[in-house]
């Protein structure tokens, strides 16, 4: 039901220019109406439990995973609806997962933080903050021994460079060349603190100290951030080793759907002016426009088909059944 | 032909052998376990014929390597993951439980996570309380997790080469005490379900249900109590999850009196939950009331006196059992 649901022609490169960048901002329009949908499902109380929106980091989850292919893995976050859209998931069934559907694609399981789809290489969102690095660098270590030239990318917020395993593993991708691009999406915020209260030293000396690949990126630029990846998983799958890339970016809304009250933390303003003048589909419609790709009515019906096409996720979700009760101890063990 | 006989260690890594031959996705990680072939010897030669990249050593990062593990399961690998010392569990909790346990069930039985988890338990080793732990309680207490507890070479052999070959995460508990023991193996291709008691000798008038270490401490416990008069089963769970709660209820039926024993904490542990079995599935047959042996509430001392008193032994299973019989 979904318009775009894999890319492999654009992993073969046969989209041009203004294809390949009208796509882009295709997916990241639908990462953000899909976010616009959930918060709507939560303040409706349709919803069960919370969810961490994305709207505000789209370019970073767009524009790498625009630059791979559809059985590169990847691994997500609590934060991770982004993620698995870009990568290639079905609205529909995100939603119903969200909903605790039998037609999910955990089949209700797992729900908004932990979605994984084996036929798009999202080996599953993690609710433990970098809980995934592990697995990434193990999937990497996977294709290398398998030699299926698989890359691995490893999304986490910068509230994960505060857990010991992501240096055990940036360590171990050095020492072993595993073609694994850890993402560090700096939304400025842990939870409820500023990362500078977190974080001593710099972000990128991090990777510097095992000798990783590390650069950084505007992460509200989906063409700077497709630039850049492109390059990372060219050299990791050249077998050059693993990368580490910081992405600066902003969430728009709190932790969760339901941190409303923010300013204890955060100043109205700042969010305005990350709204205002850093938002990541703004920037690259302008760009679109400027370079005669698209004019702003194109633009616009992009828009109103990706919302009718979420609104029908939402519907098919709302409908679908739940699972049966007897499904509750099966898949335990495989 | 008298049968073969190997040692617990050399079973082990003849598993191993065998495994890796029969299916390159077979890779070992861990710390020293190369050339060096750990510090017990268990992998040595393993390296030799395999080489380094499928037998890798790690930095000393249990996290990071098990989690490495778990991806490279989950991706087409059959990892098996030498932690050192059952202590260092510790490191690694976050990887086993929040994600090797739960991928599967979490992702609507999509992912799988075929892994192993070889590592140690025992105490008496003078290794003191950071070397000594066994603490295979709590991974038998997480869904999702398959643990193993062999108690001879045999056992060791057969049940390593069914969880290498098991699709659900693994994790093998070897006592460090007995890698040296000796027993017969059996020179054919074999492997051993996991889930399946094994009655390690058969009795009459007290069940001693026996969980790895503590089988041959029971095993020698009833020769003693034989020559008193008393005849004991011996019976060895060989799993605590998948658990044969059968075979154990069927001993305790037979002979209306048993005594649970385990080397982990008998608080909140394995004994605790066997008692617990036996107690839903043959109370009105029990003659005298379920009786728990396992290592003491305390850390494990180093002294050589204190340490020894910590586990169940011979002597305090005899004594322990003659009672239960009234003698």
């Amino acid at each position: 039901m979904s318009t775009v649901t894999s890319k492999p022609e654009a992993a073969a490169g046969t989209l041009n220019e203004k294809e390949k960048w009208l796509r882009a901002y295709r997916q990241m329009v639908r990462i953000r109406l899909f976010e616009e949908q959930v918060n709507e499902l939560y303040t409706r109380a349709l919803m069960p439990g919370l969810a961490h929106l994305y709207s505000g980091e789209e370019a970073v989850a767009v524009g790498i995973c625009e630059a791979l292919r559809i059985d590169d893995y990847i691994t997500s976050t609590h934060r991770g609806h982004g993620h698995c859209l870009a990568k290639g998931a079905s609205p529909d069934r995100m939603f119903a997962e969200l909903l605790g559907k039998e037609a999910g694609y955990c089949r209700g399981k797992g729900g908004s933080m932990h979605i994984a789809d084996p036929a798009t290489g999202n080996l599953g969102a993690n609710a433990i903050v970098g809980g995934s690095v592990g697995i990434a660098t193990g999937a990497a270590f996977a294709s290398k021994r398998l030699g299926n030239g698989r890359v691995a990318v490893c999304f986490f917020g910068e509230g994960a460079l505060g857990q010991g395993s992501l240096y055990e593993v940036m360590n171990l991708a050095q020492l072993w060349k595993l073609p694994v691009i850890y993402v560090c999406e700096n939304n400025l915020y842990n939870e409820y603190t500023h990362y500078s209260e977190t974080t001593a030293g710099t972000i990128l000396g991090r990777a510097a100290a095992f000798g990783v690949e590390a650069a950084t990126v505007d992460g509200q630029d989906v063409r700077a951030v497709n630039s850049i990846a492109e390059r990372l998983v060219k050299r990791a799958r050249a077998g050059d080793g693993p990368a580490f890339l910081q992405a600066d970016t902003y969430r728009y809304s709190g932790h969760h759907v339901g941190d409303v009250n923010r300013e204890y933390y955060r100043s109205k303003s700042e969010e305005q002016h990350w709204k205002s003048d850093r938002d990541p589909i703004k920037l690259h419609a302008k760009w679109l426009i400027e370079h005669d790709y698209a004019d702003s009515a194109a633009l616009d019906r992009i828009t109103v088909e990706v919302r009718s096409e979420m609104e029908a996720a939402v519907k098919f979700a709302i409908n679908a059944p739940y699972p049966s009760v007897d499904q509750v101890d099966e898949d335990v063990y495989a | 032909m008298p049968e073969r006989e190997l040692t617990f260690a050399q079973a082990v890594r003849e598993a191993l052998a065998e495994e890796m031959r029969r299916d390159s996705r077979v890779c070992i990680f861990g710390e020293d376990v190369a050339e060096a072939g750990t510090p017990f010897k268990v992998l040595s030669g393993l390296v030799e014929e395999f080489g380094r990249e499928r037998v890798l050593d790690t930095p000393i990062s249990e996290a990071g390597f098990t989690g490495i593990g778990v991806g490279a399961a989950m991706t087409g690998i059959r990892p098996v993951v030498d932690i050192m010392f059952g202590d260092f569990l510790t490191l690694t909790m976050d990887q086993m439980v929040n994600q090797a346990a739960k991928a599967h069930y979490m992702s609507g039985g999509h992912w799988k996570v075929p892994m192993v988890m070889r590592t140690t338990l025992g105490a008496t080793r003078r290794s003191a309380a950071q070397h000594s732990q066994s603490l295979h309680a709590w991974f038998s207490h997480v869904p999702g997790l398959k643990v193993v507890l062999p108690s001879t070479p045999c056992d060791a052999k057969g049940l390593l080469k069914t969880a290498i070959r098991d699709e659900n995460p693994v994790v093998f508990f070897e006592d460090k005490m007995m890698y040296k023991l000796k027993g017969p193996v059996p020179e054919e291709d074999y492997t051993i379900p996991l889930g399946v008691a094994d009655v390690k000798r058969e009795g009459e008038d007290i069940t001693l249900v026996a969980t790895s270490s503590m089988v041959q401490v029971a095993l020698g416990a009833a020769v003693l109590l034989e020559k008193e008069g008393l005849s004991a089963e011996v019976v060895d769970p060989r799993t605590t999850w998948p658990l044969d709660e059968k075979t154990i209820v069927d001993s305790v039926k037979k002979t209306s009196r048993v005594i649970v024993m385990d080397e982990g904490y008998g608080r909140y542990g394995v004994a605790a939950e066997l008692a617990a079995v036996i107690a839903e599935g043959a109370f009105y047959d029990l003659d005298a009331p379920v009786k728990r042996m396992g290592a003491m509430h305390v850390p494990i001392p180093f002294s050589p006196p204190l340490e020894d008193v910590t586990v169940p032994t011979e002597g305090s299973i005899f004594k322990a059992a003659k009672e239960m019989c009234g003698k």
